[in-house]
């Protein structure tokens, strides 16, 4: 592997009492997505703005590119772009100001012209900031972190309010970022963001990094919680739930079988990784043909709950949250 | 790949000076700035309008006092109108320095402007710099209006000592912009500015004699205005323009507001 271009080392940051940052280490290849995914509260903003030399640490070291970020952060500004949770632009400037506006501060900038159309804000450059809709504000928060030209991007919950489209949109965007050689590091509380822009990441939960690895490496390095589910016709339901009750009494590769949420003609069959193969051939042996038959894909929420003990909930009253798993789901099955 | 995690620090491109592009900096900050039609207004346009509304509105305005004062009096022969001059340019200082600029700051706080400046090369000093540079022209830009036009409308007397008139405003402009910045350095959300600005900017001006200019002062108003940053630049341009003598009390008191209040803001400025 490469040097990493960015090297948290057993950060620590507290604000008080309170613990934010507890012993937080990873380290970022170049040209890679990483990931800084964990519930809110959990110290992500925390990490990436003491690694951004805005806060000091009570411990540990971090470094950019080498470069010691809290003893030296005006060292890094040129090549590191950092894009801020909140808006942070007055009401009245127009987006091509702003552009340039920032473009100026930098040695080496990108062209505001080029930005404005790889965001697909050319129409909206003349607009003022009070007058942009979240998606355009959030589009225009990640050029003013590129205009720089930066090799390092810091983008923190950068789809929080966007509405599905839009953020499927800024996925496809961050990804053209990272192919144009930028390295990544991307701040979320979305497990599917996560999922599927990550090339790795970073679990953290309550100031301390729970799991590390590429997305697949942690949900194929899951013990168990394989499930298929099995919809029977209604005729069928009695006999197929006694013969899966006798399947998980005898086989130890299934471990149990449960109605799924209201419909009493649905059930989860949990078990080993083996699940399916002891399944499909009990229920040939009984003659029992299910109508449908499906995997539950696992996810990085079963990766945070085998890791905390706890299920993954995003805290606090996040409304997009419920609608965006309905979602996603949706897009998944397509 | 913790092996590698101790290669020697490098620099990898010599950081900016900080101030890197604040040309533009403040040109666009002025625009920003102009697109706000109350800023123009009280910056640029209330000195005027004050002074033409008062010196038409109000009969006698217009006369020149011959009866009301003692012939012996420095306001002698003098119009009502000149004897507001010198209030109305103290004010003018006092509602950029008072009213507009604790807002502006307060407003960039808020939004976490400031913070997002400082993630990039730019110093976020430098839009500190480039609003005082801002109202400070506005200062100048509204007080010579207010002149030309009261000149043209009034005809008003040349001061008798411009120079002491002069050092007055220039000070006047150091001592109330160094309380414009600690209200600045200080209040974090633009509804708590507006409402501290207010509570100061308001008595500033009654003591500076907005309501009592010049030969009507109440001598408690006087004795007590001369130890504040308006009241002080007011009475000093008085004695400059009408009068003969060093008003040394009243640049003194301008001198020790600017050199308490100035160190203080800058130590006190909070960036979140």
């Amino acid at each position: 592997m490469a040097d990493p271009i960015v090297e948290v080392s057993h950060l620590r940051k507290t604000y008080g009492e309170k613990v934010a940052v507890d012993d937080v280490s990873f380290a970022v290849q170049p040209g890679e997505i990483f990931g800084i995914l964990g519930p809110n509260g959990a110290g992500k903003t925390t990490t990436v703005e003491t690694l951004a030399g805005l806060r000091t640490a009570d411990r540990g070291t971090v470094r950019v590119r080498g470069i010691d970020t809290q003893r030296d952060p005006a060292a890094v500004r040129d090549i590191l772009g950092v894009q801020l949770q909140e808006a942070a632009l007055h009401d009245k400037i127009t987006v091509r100001e702003a552009l340039t506006l920032f473009a100026g501060f930098y040695a080496n900038p990108a062209d505001p012209d080029d930005l404005l159309a790889m965001l697909d804000l050319t129409p909206h450059a003349d607009r003022r900031f009070a007058k942009l809709s979240g998606g355009q504000k959030q589009r225009l928060s990640i050029a003013l972190a590129l205009i720089g030209n930066p090799e390092i991007a810091i983008l923190d919950e950068l789809t929080t309010g966007l509405d599905p489209q839009a953020r499927r949109n800024t996925w496809e965007l961050v990804e053209r970022v990272r192919d144009s050689g930028v390295t990544i590091l991307l701040v979320t509380h979305f497990m599917e963001e996560a999922e599927r822009l990550c090339d790795r990441l970073v679990i953290i939960d309550a100031g301390n990094v729970v799991a590390e690895g590429t997305p697949r490496e942690l949900i194929d390095g899951l013990e168990g919680g394989h499930t298929v589910v099995v919809r029977f016709a209604p005729e069928d339901v009695e006999r197929g739930r006694r013969e899966l009750g006798v399947l998980v009494d005898r086989d130890p590769e299934v471990e149990g079988a449960q109605q799924v949420g209201g419909s009493p003609s649905e059930l989860a069959v949990t078990g080993t990784r083996r699940v399916l193969f002891s399944l499909v051939p009990a229920l040939a042996a009984a003659d029992l043909v299910p109508e449908d038959v499906r995997t539950v894909a696992r996810s990085l929420e079963d990766v945070f709950l085998a890791h905390t003990g706890r299920a993954y909930t995003t805290e606090s009253g996040d409304a997009g949250a419920p609608t965006d798993t309905a979602l996603v789901t949706e897009g998944g099955r397509s | 790949m913790t092996a590698t995690a101790t290669a020697t620090p490098t620099r990898v491109r010599p950081s900016g000076t900080g101030w890197r592009g604040f040309g533009r900096l403040l040109r666009t900050e002025t625009a920003v700035w102009l697109r706000d039609s109350a800023s123009v207004f009280f910056g640029v346009l209330f000195p005027t309008v004050l002074l033409v509304g008062v010196g038409f509105g109000i009969p006698g305005m217009r006369e020149p006092m011959t009866d009301d004062v003692p012939p012996d009096s420095i306001w002698y022969g003098v119009t009502p109108i000149a004897t507001y001059l010198p209030t109305v340019l103290a004010m003018a200082i006092g509602t950029l320095a008072i009213l507009s600029l604790p807002v502006t700051f307060a407003t960039f706080r808020d939004k976490g402007v400031l913070r997002r400046l400082s993630t990039t090369p730019m110093r976020p000093q430098a839009i500190i710099v480039a609003h005082l540079v801002i109202n400070v022209a506005t200062t100048f830009v509204g007080v010579a209006l207010a002149l030309v036009v009261a000149q043209a409308a009034f005809g008003i007397v040349r001061p008798e000592q411009l120079g002491v008139v002069l050092g007055a405003f220039v000070l006047g402009m150091l001592s109330l912009f160094s309380l414009g910045m600690l209200l600045s350095a200080l209040v974090n959300k633009p509804s708590t500015a507006n409402a501290v600005a207010s509570l100061v900017y308001f008595p500033l001006l009654f003591l500076a004699g907005l309501w009592t200019p010049g030969p009507i002062m109440p001598d408690v108003v006087r004795q007590i205005g001369q130890f504040t940053p308006m009241g002080a630049a007011a009475q000093a341009m008085d004695t400059g323009w009408f009068g003969e003598g060093f008003p040394l009390s009243q640049y003194v008191v301008m001198v020790v507001w600017t050199a308490v209040l100035l160190p203080l803001a800058i130590k006190l400025f909070r960036w979140t």
